[in-house]
């Protein structure tokens, strides 16, 4: 049987799931954007993806730029 | 510490709102130390990512709100007896003392952690000093132990523009210690003002505030002290890498206001104060935050117009404490 009856408890208790949903989300989604901000220094984040890239090779940069 | 706490059970009237933990955390307080940490971090020479100096400003607050917490959970038994604090969560029943210690200490905790892996351990650790310098120095044991608890207590007020500097640079400098010192000498001034027309309320919870322990003259010539003393300080902050020509107009003219005002209230005697039901406490009360905000709006000013050449070259003469 469903609860039909709504009480002011209800409403408290609800606000105060919605609000730490809200809370956690936030941090989450800071955190995430700390360890982008981290671990790409301030520039974009490349990496190998399955195939090799020379331009992503510190030995390569090195070798073309001699 | 003080044995002067009295554990009181709060009568629960119900299950707490989300706002009633807003509330723990002293939002009004946390809108001063986000705009003063915002100060000292955008000053600060160097540079952060913007996501690093948003999370700096987000723990640095989030830790002065867990020792909020703190606070209200430690002086609960004052904040019933007193007009002022008696709607705060824990004595009006809307969250228990525990619920408002357990956060606070979750909150210490994470704070200090994140602020030190968003930003340097230098940081973290003057965040989770001046915790404890709140909770424990002066909730704990100054605040109902001295009457110079507001002087005392005022540091940890002070350290949020220093660790938003710290959170840039990793180290301490002359600017970084004269921000600090700006709002610790302010402090005490701005306190015993707002203690002189909120007498009873001090009074009926047996806190050592200078105007119980000392009387009314003796805190109004404390005010006017700590307000010549504040002066060199704010003065101070314009002959540095912070300050120039606007901050230095600025707080000129701020603190001959802010002594004319500590002088009309020393001059002041009892009977002329309740006449006019505290007029001129309550305007140097008002105006000492606008004090406040205005200077370390005068330093974001200087550091926005630094930008341009011409305002650069010509305010690099005033800096002349730029060395140390």
């Amino acid at each position: 049987m469903a609860i039909t009856r709504e009480h002011e408890l209800h409403r408290r208790r609800s606000g105060r799931n919605v609000g730490l949903a809200l809370v956690l989300l936030a941090f989450i989604a800071l955190v995430f954007g700390l360890t982008i901000a981290k671990v790409s220094g301030g520039s974009t984040l490349q990496a190998f993806d399955h195939s090799y890239r020379p331009v992503l090779d510190p030995d390569n940069v090195r070798f073309q730029q001699r | 510490m003080s044995d002067a706490r009295v554990d009181i059970p709060y009568a629960q009237t119900g299950d707490a709102e989300f706002r009633d933990y807003i509330a723990l955390l002293k939002p009004r307080v946390m809108s001063l130390v986000v705009f003063t940490a915002l100060v000292g971090l955008l000053v600060a020479p160097g540079s952060l990512h913007p996501i690093e100096g948003l999370a700096a400003i987000i723990f640095i607050a989030l830790g002065a709100g867990a020792s909020g917490a703190l606070n209200m959970w430690w002086d609960a038994d004052i904040d019933a007896v007193m007009q002022r604090t008696a709607r705060r969560p824990i004595p009006a029943g809307k969250v228990t003392p525990q619920e408002a210690m357990s956060l606070g200490v979750a909150l210490s905790g994470m704070s200090v952690i994140m602020l030190w892996l968003a930003t340097n351990a230098l940081a973290g650790f003057l965040l989770a000093f001046t915790i404890f310098f709140y909770a424990v120095i002066y909730s704990m044991w100054l605040k109902r132990a001295t009457p110079q608890n507001i002087v005392i207590g005022g540091a940890a007020g002070a350290f949020p523009p220093m660790i938003g500097w710290v959170a840039v640079t990793g180290s301490l400098s002359l600017e970084a210690c004269l921000m600090f010192m700006l709002i610790f000498m302010w402090t005490p001034p701005h306190f015993w003002a707002l203690a002189l027309f909120m007498k009873s309320d001090y009074h009926k919870a047996n806190v050592p505030m200078l105007t119980v322990t000392h009387g009314r003259k003796a805190t109004r010539t404390h005010i006017l002290v700590y307000t010549v003393a504040l002066v060199p300080f704010a003065l101070a902050a314009g002959f540095t890498s912070i300050g120039g020509p606007v901050y230095l107009t600025t707080a000129l003219a701020l603190n001959l206001m802010f002594l004319h005002g500590a002088w009309a209230i020393w001059r002041r005697d009892e009977a002329t104060a309740e006449a006019d039901a505290y007029r001129v406490e309550k305007r140097v009360f008002r105006f000492s935050l606008y004090y406040l905000f205005v200077h370390f709006g005068a330093i974001l000013v200087e550091a926005a117009l630094a930008s341009l050449p011409a305002y650069a070259e010509f305010a690099l003469q005033f800096k002349i404490l730029e060395v140390f």
